[in-house]
């Protein structure tokens, strides 16, 4: 019975996460087409809203080609090692409280660990090879620089990312990401939730912020792949389906990181409930939602906004402005913390 | 049983990938058989109980430290290596001593502490129990090894910094 629910969560997650994916690339071109004044998609289906299936049967279709001077084996195992580790770390997200279907009672997430955050943090840490082999086996200078970028900026960046998660734990006293959003229910004064942000994280949450859109190489951090001196950095030699498993990996990381800013600083599921009691079951998981859509529109939107660093800015503004930054708000979140106990 | 299983099966790739790093000519495929090994040695550590350990051990070998390793590789743009024929002191003293090590550690195990399993979550291994231990029993060896990683690091810096390049800034402001 166990292993039969277990299988059915995984597939439903993954097709779920799938259809996400290929739905926030479809949002990416919408909104950012809006941005600048353009349609963006609106040939296939209504709105373009079949432009995603459209795309991945142009992927499946296109030819594979392997350029003669790459070195084989790595070649072929980057994209499939950047698009695994960035769909597993899905499994430890839970979206809702635990259900109960006739005599099934079951968390809504495929595995509940005690450690979930640092499996998720550990997960994303091994994404980087990915990116990293994808450039160095294009053997092009190019998708060299590409992946040499990207290991530099992931590791810097991961020191910042993880330093702003400490504050949040040292709140909720726990790694399961279950229990950090059990300790954000409730409301400060009867009106403002009491969701880590509320509660002093504001400065991590902007930690997090920056240092996640760094982390998926995304504007204004989308050095690996800047398109105006890289080409298309390391994913300059992919094509075909191989090409859309680094877009695959890279919308799943978006979707990864804008589910834990979710649980860790916007309160998880919580959220007003009301209404009949169908309704009442369906709500945490739609304000889970919400969020996760509220996060990625911010990610869109700054994409349309701002423009990209230099180099040079990424890492200074890494190293001198965010790490003594998340290492005061570290400070100052323990002292209050031990300080009220 | 699927514990010992599983156990056996990752201890095996943890071996091949071992037997693979010293077996490849070109340095990527050696940093990247490292990777199977800590990763392999982490669902060890899992399958052991201790989920911290494994969780850390993926996080900073395989996740922050290999990579430095890739990286530092592919910026060399390092090329195959020819493989030396082996010290002769390896070779007669090395493989008897780490068999009679390997024998000796077997013997006590097997003498000492028996063969019997231990439950999962017996032993004390998980964030709250490790945390108390470093930062209660063992806060000031935990304090000192900080310093010394410090130092470690500002002799690094020291080595790597070019005095010249540092004047040339200093008078650029």
């Amino acid at each position: 019975m166990f292993i039969f629910v277990s299988v059915i969560k995984i597939v439903l997650t993954l097709f779920i996460l799938l259809t996400a994916v290929a739905y926030t690339v479809w949002l990416e071109r919408k909104v950012v087409g809006h941005i600048q004044n353009r349609w963006g998609p609106t040939r296939v289906g209504p709105f373009g809203l079949l432009q995603p299936m459209a795309d991945g049967v142009k992927f499946l279709f296109k030819e594979d080609l392997t350029p003669p001077h790459v070195y084989k084996p790595l070649y072929i195992a980057a994209p499939m090692i950047a698009v695994v580790f960035a769909l597993t770390s899905i499994a430890m997200i839970p979206v809702g409280n635990w259900v109960t279907i006739g005599s099934i009672h079951t968390p809504l997430e495929i595995t509940d660990v005690n450690i979930g955050l640092l499996i998720i943090l550990g997960l994303t840490s091994m994404g980087v090879y990915g990116i990293a082999l994808s450039g160095w086996s294009s053997n092009n200078k190019y998708s060299l620089l590409g992946g040499l970028r990207a290991s530099a900026q992931m590791v810097s960046y991961e020191i910042a990312l993880g330093l702003s998660l400490v504050g949040v734990l040292i709140l909720s006293g726990s790694f399961s990401l279950r229990e950090i959003v059990d300790a954000q229910g409730g409301h400060f004064w009867g009106f403002i939730p009491r969701w880590n942000i509320f509660q002093g994280q504001f400065v991590a949450f902007f930690i997090y912020l920056m240092a996640a859109y760094a982390e998926t190489n995304r504007i204004p951090f989308d050095l690996p792949e800047a398109e105006t001196e890289l080409v298309a950095g390391y994913h300059t030699e992919y094509s075909a389906m191989k090409f859309a498993m680094f877009f695959m990996a890279e919308y799943a990381n978006m979707i990864t990181v804008a589910c834990l800013a979710t649980l860790l600083f916007l309160g998880g599921w919580h959220g007003p409930i009301f209404g009949p009691p169908i309704l009442q079951a369906l709500m945490p998981v739609f304000w889970f939602v919400a969020k996760i859509f509220a996060f990625l529109f911010l990610y869109i939107w700054v994409r349309g906004t701002l423009p990209r660093f230099r180099y040079d800015q990424l890492m200074s503004f890494g190293w001198k402005f965010l790490l003594p930054l998340a290492i005061a708000n570290l400070v100052i979140t323990a002292l209050v913390v031990a300080l009220r106990s | 049983m699927l514990h010992l299983i599983l156990f056996l099966f990752f201890g095996a790739i943890c071996v091949a990938g071992a037997v693979n790093l010293l077996l490849q000519t070109h340095p990527i495929n050696s940093a990247l058989s490292l990777v199977v090994v800590m990763g392999s040695l982490a669902v060890e550590y899992l399958l052991l109980g201790a989920e911290f350990v494994a969780a850390v051990q993926v996080i900073v070998y395989a996740g922050a430290i290999m990579v430095l390793f890739v990286f530092v590789i592919m910026l060399l743009n390092a090329g195959e290596e020819a493989h030396s024929g082996g010290s002769r002191i390896a070779i007669y003293i090395g493989v008897p001593g780490m068999l009679a090590a390997s024998a000796l550690v077997t013997w006590v195990l097997l003498q000492r502490s028996g063969t019997d399993s231990v439950a999962a979550g017996a032993l004390p291994g998980s964030p709250q129990q490790i945390g108390w231990l470093l930062f209660h029993d063992f806060l000031l060896p935990f304090e000192v090894t900080s310093i010394l990683v410090l130092i470690a690091i500002m002799g690094a810096v020291v080595l790597a910094a070019n005095p010249e390049a540092v004047q040339q800034n200093k008078r650029e402001g």
